[in-house]
């Protein structure tokens, strides 16, 4: 259900041939071949070499599951998986199919219970993924039941492997990705830090959308300041961001697989632009002023020199700090031309009820029907379809050419060259 | 904001025959609000609530959880005003035409100048070349202000849907 929901749906046959078949141009730096967005092959080798590989994947925040027995559902990559607190407070994930025959056996979102039970043979797992309890095992009346040999620990749930940092859980299928602060690196570490600096969190709700488009674009649309002051008007007229305002496009200087886009804002709400900007921007309105503005306000309440980081964590993550409105973004691809967000909006066990009223009221700003938040979705709506159904080939990154992965330029495409560099190594493309 | 008691059937609060005296009344609210609203006329669907007004849209998850986030979150008119001139005037989204079908309304409570109300709507949603699809299911969860003969206006209108996951993304009020 969903994708494009349009009537005309379908991929030219060159963008979705076997992965053999797609080659990246050659002295390719500064293109992106489309078929990047649109091929089931490629799509599937991602699975299996950035979401089952080497990476750290977030599952949930500890303020979801925080007393033994809590559990919600979730996902690393597109496998459902089961975020559990055992008895000991200890995390554990592994997933969500029954050992026996199959089922994705976790209906409810979340919850609390004292052990897992698949209904259609009630197989019971215990709160670590453990099998404990096959009815009927001995068989009855001398017939029936498991072969002598069966042995529960060897048909228990696939088990993940978990880190938690600042109550943030993530997990990974692979028992060789390095420890948690090696793979974000410091630089990315530091502004991670700002918005979890450790003290317990407060849930205010969730929102998800499926947007029709290919996970990546969604990375792509965080490491591009060009577009901000372009597509996004409200920031403009209301000075939140403005070319020439303190602002930084920081990639991980390792792989440039995370990045930072990070601004200042300056003192005054509203934006006092120059001509020669305006001209620049098509989607400047001059004079137009909000009936209330209060929502706009930035508390200073954390030590940093930003009043916004939006931070991409390969593969599955998006951190927002933007002024206040605070949550996490989880990427759940869904095939090459659509993908959920799961968004968890938080603020602080410590808040008072004025500044969890002002980040509700904040919120406007983000979200699938946010001030700033509903562009980029249909923007990147309109690129997965033009990708599809066109004839024409390459996406053309050559904004502050001979620049890779960090940029203190709004105007600059740096850090998605950085991006599909470590990715093609990653993918052998 | 209101605490949405949802986790169990509401029942009514007054007669059968009163509800059914007043269900007219928000009928017409009702029919008047959607006009504006499918007609594309979004800068006067703030004339509908009072200045000191709440409107939330949110999923029923979050209901359930008594999560207080909305995709939309006014807690006065100004704030539906700014929203409806922002996208009116300023956001940049494919065009669409957007029409609501409302149903099952429920007249619950009527005293000291209030009338507590809620109704189901399907919100449908067509694109330039698109079908018409259900964009959004759900239920209106009303604070009328009922002052009189004056018109009705809206004290408070939590618009929560049914899945939690929705397509794309919301545009126009509900």
């Amino acid at each position: 259900m969903y994708k494009n929901q349009e009537v005309l749906d379908y991929t030219a046959g060159a963008k979705d041939l076997p992965i053999d078949a797609h080659h990246w141009p050659e002295n390719g730096e500064h293109v992106i071949p489309d078929w990047v967005y649109t091929s089931q092959s490629v799509h599937d080798r991602e699975i299996e070499r950035i979401f089952k590989g080497n990476t750290w994947n977030f599952v949930a925040l500890e303020a979801e599951i925080p007393n033994p027995g809590d559990y919600k559902r979730s996902y690393v990559g597109p496998i459902p998986v089961i975020v559990s607190r055992a008895e000991d407070g200890s995390i554990h994930v592994f997933e969500n199919r029954c050992a026996h025959r199959g089922a994705e056996f976790l209906r409810t979102a979340q919850g609390n219970t004292n052990e897992f039970v698949c209904p259609y043979h009630q197989w019971s797992y215990d709160l670590k993924g453990n099998l404990q309890g096959i009815p009927f095992k001995r068989g009855v009346a001398k017939q029936g039941g498991m072969p002598k040999d069966f042995r529960n620990d060897e048909h228990g749930l696939l088990k993940l492997h978990v880190t938690t940092r600042n109550g943030v859980v993530f997990a990974s299928f692979s028992a060789d990705v390095e420890p948690l602060e090696t793979y974000l690196t410091p630089e990315i570490l530091k502004d991670f830090d700002v918005v979890f600096p450790g003290k317990p969190l407060k849930i205010l709700g969730y929102y998800k959308n499926e947007m029709p488009c290919n996970w990546k674009m969604y990375h792509e649309n965080l490491k591009d300041p060009y577009h901000a002051t372009l597509l996004h008007s409200f920031l403009v007229v209301f000075g939140l961001l403005v070319a020439g305002n303190d602002s930084a496009m920081i990639a991980d200087p390792v792989h440039y697989r995370h990045g930072t886009m990070a601004s200042a804002k300056k003192e005054d709400k509203y934006a006092e632009i120059g001509a020669d900007t305006k001209k620049e921007m098509r989607s400047f309105h001059d004079g137009m002023r909000l009936h209330d503005d209060s929502f706009l306000e930035f508390v200073k309440e954390f030590d940093s020199p930003w009043s916004v980081t939006m931070q991409t964590i390969w593969p599955n993550l998006i951190i927002q700090r933007e002024l206040n409105t605070l949550g996490v973004r989880q990427i759940v691809p869904n095939g090459p031309n659509s993908m959920l967000m799961v968004w968890t909006m938080f603020g602080y066990e410590d808040d008072t009820p004025e500044m969890t009223r002002h980040r509700l009221r904040q919120g406007n700003l983000m979200g699938p029907a946010g001030f700033l938040g509903l562009e980029d979705n249909e923007a990147m709506k309109f690129v997965q379809e033009g990708v599809r159904r066109s004839t024409s080939e390459l996406n053309v990154v050559k904004l502050d050419a001979g620049n890779t992965g960090t940029s203190n330029t709004l105007i600059s495409e740096a850090a998605i060259r950085g991006m599909y560099q470590y990715y093609r190594q990653v993918m052998d493309l | 904001m209101s605490q949405l008691n949802l986790a169990s059937h509401e029942a009514l609060r007054i007669s059968p025959r009163q509800a059914m005296a007043l269900r007219p009344l928000v009928e017409q609210f009702n029919i008047e609000y959607c006009a504006t609203l499918d007609s594309g006329d979004i800068e006067n669907w703030p004339t509908y609530f009072t200045d000191d007004c709440i409107y939330r849209i949110t999923a029923r998850e979050n209901a359930h959880l008594n999560m207080p986030v909305g995709l939309v979150y006014a807690d006065n008119k100004a704030m539906l005003h700014d929203r409806a001139v922002a996208i009116a005037r300023t956001q940049m989204f494919a065009p669409r035409t957007m029409l609501h079908i409302l149903s099952n309304t429920r007249i619950i409570d009527a005293r000291n100048e209030e009338i507590i109300a809620s109704c189901n709507f399907l919100l449908l949603q067509t694109l330039v070349e698109g079908p018409s699809t259900v964009h959004l299911a759900g239920t209106y969860y009303d604070r009328f202000e009922h002052k009189g003969e004056q018109e009705l206006l809206l004290k408070e209108r939590q618009v929560v849907y049914e899945s939690s996951v929705i397509a794309n993304d919301l545009v126009y009020p509900v």
